[in-house]
């Protein structure tokens, strides 16, 4: 086997979160390379929904609400940077978006989450407001009769993710990083005068610092570097409409016309391991309630859906650590990789290349689920 | 055979489903009916037939020398479905099928969900794309469509008509023009010289069967009535001055008012694929194919496939084919045990044995060359999302090393068409950019729908409680 | 060009196309119809509205795809000619509401 080549940092994983710290890695002056599974894989990036979204995060850490928010005001500049150097438009809008509920209580519900999440000791206010079917109306023309109320929020936006994520790969080719796919990690070793050896079939990679960005695969190789990564795969199905003109000048919650014209849903959620099978029925339920909301919609041809797996922690909130037995081993992990990828290129990755995160990201540590619930 | 009109005239259940009625579709009802099992044919057709016999009962052209032999044959076996215990619903689209036998079926902008005890996908086989700088310029199609209109409509294209590629569908495309009076104006061929030399040993067994001799004398009639240029190696289509200019080598060029395009065909897999059954790459027919056994059983139980979407044979074999399906089936629900299979099934090998002579031949001769299954970088490699050939290379390059990270890279194969018109090319067209063999490259996931329906059929299918929860959990 | 070679000629079945009154034969799909008139394009893509028209007549391919009485995207190659259709071209991406 030849030499192991040798990297400054040597990112695992290439899905949007991968990427998007790897590209930030390389702005800050570092070498990087990228080690990423191939063709087959359980990749939560090809199969997300591309909100770039506020209005609902961070019920139960208030840190993760201010961390979103930075992101999402990232977020213009971060495009702009990556059309300036790739010449592809990711199509970032930030119009605001909406969450339509079909009953009194679905709103009664959500209005209720949302007074809670911003009543929380450390929140950072921001508007937000509950409109009533008439304000939505004048909004939507073609809004659907069983609409009787939702949720606005001006920070809210989507953007083109599939166009993202080649963005960020041409980025990050053209910056001089070393991208190599069809190389799964099987072992990483922390080297005894630091950095790290990491092992996978196809050849050997030494690096001074490692991030782990691998989705699912984080929970087995978390340990490796004595970090923790208690992460589970949550299912969630997307149906996809054919191209039609657009109509939709908002994005909501469950329901987004693409750039391109498409019409996506989705928002379902199901424990259901590596299972990544559709099931007719969830699909189903999404279609009626986007018709009921947009009734105008059902004679659109739906050309696509498919599951993909979220990574998910026991809280639902991102895991950023360094390891104090590997000090340059670092874990980023969450399932909201587009709409954290602005934070994780422009905030999360200057941190890793100094060596330490920041004080205010002690919150995200996997260390909080070793605390004992007290209340 | 009882025909029905729409979704809503179907039983809530069958025990054998049976979708597409071209030669394996229909042959595997013929055997299946009659035996006190429910058996269902679907099918996307107007009418039975398939692409190969399309039209059989309705084909306004009824001189048969136009059409040939081998077309009106398919008569017999029309009729036989016709006369057939079966339920057929023409006009539907299958666009489900899971490992639990569940069927999505859509006509009429209605669909239903039913469960099957076994399936057999007699789906049968496309063109297999010829990826050329202008094939996507109106005045270009498919021998298979100019085939097509031949057979169900009596259309023929006339003024400047150029054939171009290669298989046995381009000549008999070629023969019939000419025996209805519009020959085509140019064939260019492009049949690598080098295929004779992998073909010649299997040249002995072809020359023994009784197809050779048709075909020989066809391909000499066809050459008697117009210009065949051999061993074409490249081409491309550019629109000038409202018709197609073709060029085929340097500063040599046609101008035409009608290119069609053929380079054999491949199995259908999109059913099969979105179910989950595994594919392997067929070396022989230089494509994928679901993997089967010798009874058409594919990986996932309870489901077969038949006919030339297990594996291109002809449509006398498919037919063939069908019927062993249809036996192992009819074992399956009881029907038959194993002995009575096996006696049945007799003939039927030895007949398929009989027409699987010299077909290796045909494989060798006309295997298509690689550099007409990859998209040269002008042209046109997803026709739906229009990705170029140098957009599937400059992301092969980018880190893209198989078909599905190329979706996410550039949507090709995303489109309504669900791949079946790049997805052979994009895998070539990877393969050829990092040098490896197309079987180690794959072949894109396909998914439910495997073909497009509306929202509102979807919104109406059958959701259980648990199914809500999963959405309206907030 | 296309030829319609049957004698004696199949019965003629009225549509529209493009507003225009124009006529196809008993047995024709629309794509084959609008085909025997000449129309070798009947769409524009949804991506960059290149000029596209019937490429595989097998419902494969989706280019033949048009307007018929107001839904768009409909694959002209699977849909048999109706004597009254209303055929449009499909210019781009689908209305939604048609």
């Amino acid at each position: 086997m030849a030499d192991a080549a040798i990297f400054d940092v040597a990112v695992i994983g290439g899905g949007v979160v991968g990427a998007a710290v790897a590209r930030g890695l390389l702005g800050a002056g570092l070498s990087a390379c990228i080690l990423d599974e191939g063709d087959i894989a359980h990749r939560a990036s090809r199969g997300n929904f591309a909100l770039v979204w506020v209005q609902s995060k961070g019920l139960g850490m208030a840190r993760y609400g201010a961390w979103t928010r930075a992101s999402s005001d990232a977020w213009a500049a971060f495009a702009a940077d990556l059309e300036a150097e790739t010449g592809i438009d990711v199509a970032h809008r930030r119009p605001g978006g909406f969450n339509l509920c079909l009953s009194e209580q679905e709103l009664e519900t959500r209005r209720g989450a949302l007074v809670r999440m911003h009543n929380q000791p450390g929140w950072i206010p921001y508007d937000w407001e509950v409109l009533d079917r008439a304000a939505l109306a004048r909004e939507f023309p073609d809004l659907g009769p069983e609409v009787v109320g939702g949720l606005f929020c001006p920070l809210d936006g989507h953007v083109n993710s599939l166009r993202l994520f080649r963005a960020l790969h041409a980025s990050f080719k053209a910056g001089g990083g070393a991208y190599r796919p069809e190389w799964p990690v099987t072992r990483i070793a922390p080297l005894s005068a630091g950095g790290f050896r990491i092992e996978t079939p196809r050849g050997v990679v030494e690096a001074g610092k490692v991030v782990l960005a691998a989705g699912i695969a984080n929970a087995r190789l978390a340990p490796m570097v004595g970090l923790a990564a208690p992460v589970r795969p949550q299912r969630g199905q997307i149906l996809v409409t054919e191209k039609a003109a657009p109509f939709l000048h908002y994005p909501i919650v469950t329901l987004r016309q693409t750039d391109e014209g498409s019409v996506m849903m989705g928002d379902s959620a199901e424990e259901a391991g590596l299972d990544e099978r559709i099931g007719l029925g969830v699909l189903s339920v999404m279609a009626e309630r986007a018709v009921r909301m947009f009734p105008r919609i059902a004679a659109l041809n739906v050309v696509r859906t498919w599951a993909a797996l979220r990574v998910m922690s026991q809280d639902g909130f991102p895991i950023y650590d360094q390891s104090e037995a590997a000090p340059g081993a670092f874990i980023a992990t969450c399932h909201s990789g587009v709409t954290l990828a602005a934070a994780h290129g422009r905030l999360l990755a200057p941190m890793i290349a100094r060596g330490a995160l920041d004080a205010d990201l002690a919150p995200f540590s996997a260390r909080r689920f070793d605390v004992p619930q007290t209340a | 055979m009882r025909r029905l009109t729409d979704v809503g005239a179907l039983r809530e259940a069958y025990d054998l489903v049976i979708v597409g009625a071209g030669p394996a579709g229909m042959a595997a009802a013929v055997e299946a009916a009659g035996q006190d099992r429910a058996v269902l044919v679907l099918d996307e057709n107007p009418g039975p037939g398939g692409q190969i016999y399309r039209a059989i009962g309705t084909a306004p052209l009824r001189d048969p020398r136009v059409l040939g032999a081998a077309y009106w044959e398919g008569a017999a076996l029309a009729d036989a479905f016709a006369a057939a215990e079966v339920d057929y619903l023409p006009g539907a689209t299958v666009w489900h099928l899971d490992d639990a036998l569940e069927i999505g079926v859509s006509a009429g902008a209605r669909s239903a969900v039913l469960p099957a005890r076994r399936v057999i996908l007699a789906t049968g086989a496309l063109e297999r794309p010829m990826p050329l700088r202008g094939w996507t310029l109106p005045g270009v199609m498919s021998v298979g469509a100019g085939q097509a209109l031949l057979k169900a409509q009596g259309i023929a294209p006339t003024g400047r008509v150029v054939l171009a590629g290669c298989g046995p569908l381009l000549w008999l495309y070629a023969a019939q023009c000419i025996a209805a009076g519009a020959a085509p104006s140019l064939i260019l061929e492009t049949t690598p010289r080098a295929n004779w030399r992998g073909a010649l040993r299997h040249l002995p067994a072809f020359l023994a069967t009784p197809y050779a001799r048709k075909g020989l004398a066809l391909m000499a009639r066809v050459r008697r009535h117009l210009r065949v240029v051999p061993h074409v190696a490249a081409l491309a289509i550019d629109a000038e001055d409202g018709a197609l200019r073709v060029t085929w080598a340097e500063g040599t060029a046609f101008t035409a008012d009608h290119v069609l395009l053929h380079q054999g065909v491949v199995p259908t897999l999109n059913l099969a694929r979105a179910a989950g059954c595994a594919i392997a790459w067929d070396e022989g027919n230089a494509c994928f194919a679901p993997v089967t056994d010798a009874w058409g059983t594919a990986s996932l139980p309870g489901i077969a496939v038949a006919g030339d979407g297990a594996g291109i044979a002809g449509a006398e074999a498919a037919a063939l084919r069908g019927r062993l399906t249809a036996l192992e089936a009819l074992r399956a629900l009881g029907v038959l045990d194993e002995a009575g299979r096996d006696a049945r099934a007799a003939p039927h090998r030895a007949a398929l044995a009989r027409w699987s002579r010299g077909r290796a031949f045909l494989d060798a001769l006309y295997r298509p060359a690689p550099h007409f299954c990859a998209a040269p970088p002008d042209a046109m490699a997803c026709r739906c999302e229009e990705v170029t050939g140098a957009a599937l290379r400059d992301a092969a390059r980018m880190g893209a090393t198989g078909p599905n990270q190329l979706k996410a890279f550039l949507r090709c194969g995303m489109g309504p068409c669900q791949g079946r018109m790049c997805g052979p090319t994009i895998t070539e067209t990877i393969a050829q950019e990092r040098g490896i063999h197309p079987r180690e490259v794959g072949y894109m996931r396909l998914r439910t729908p495997a073909k497009p329906i509306t929202l509102g059929e979807f919104a109406a299918l059958r959701k259980t409680e648990a199914d809500r929860r999963a959405v309206e959990r907030r | 060009m296309f030829r319609r070679l049957p004698e004696p000629p199949a019965r003629r079945i009225g549509f529209s196309l493009d507003g225009v009154a124009v006529q196809g034969a008993e047995g024709d799909t629309v794509a084959a119809a609008l085909l025997a008139l000449g129309r070798t394009a009947c769409r524009e893509t949804a991506v960059s509205g290149a000029p596209r028209g019937p490429y595989c007549m097998m419902g494969v391919c989706f280019d033949c795809l048009v307007v018929i009485d107001g839904l768009g995207n409909r694959q002209g190659c699977l849909v048999p000619l109706r004597e009254g259709m209303v055929v449009e071209t499909q210019h781009g991406r689908r209305d939604a509401a048609r």
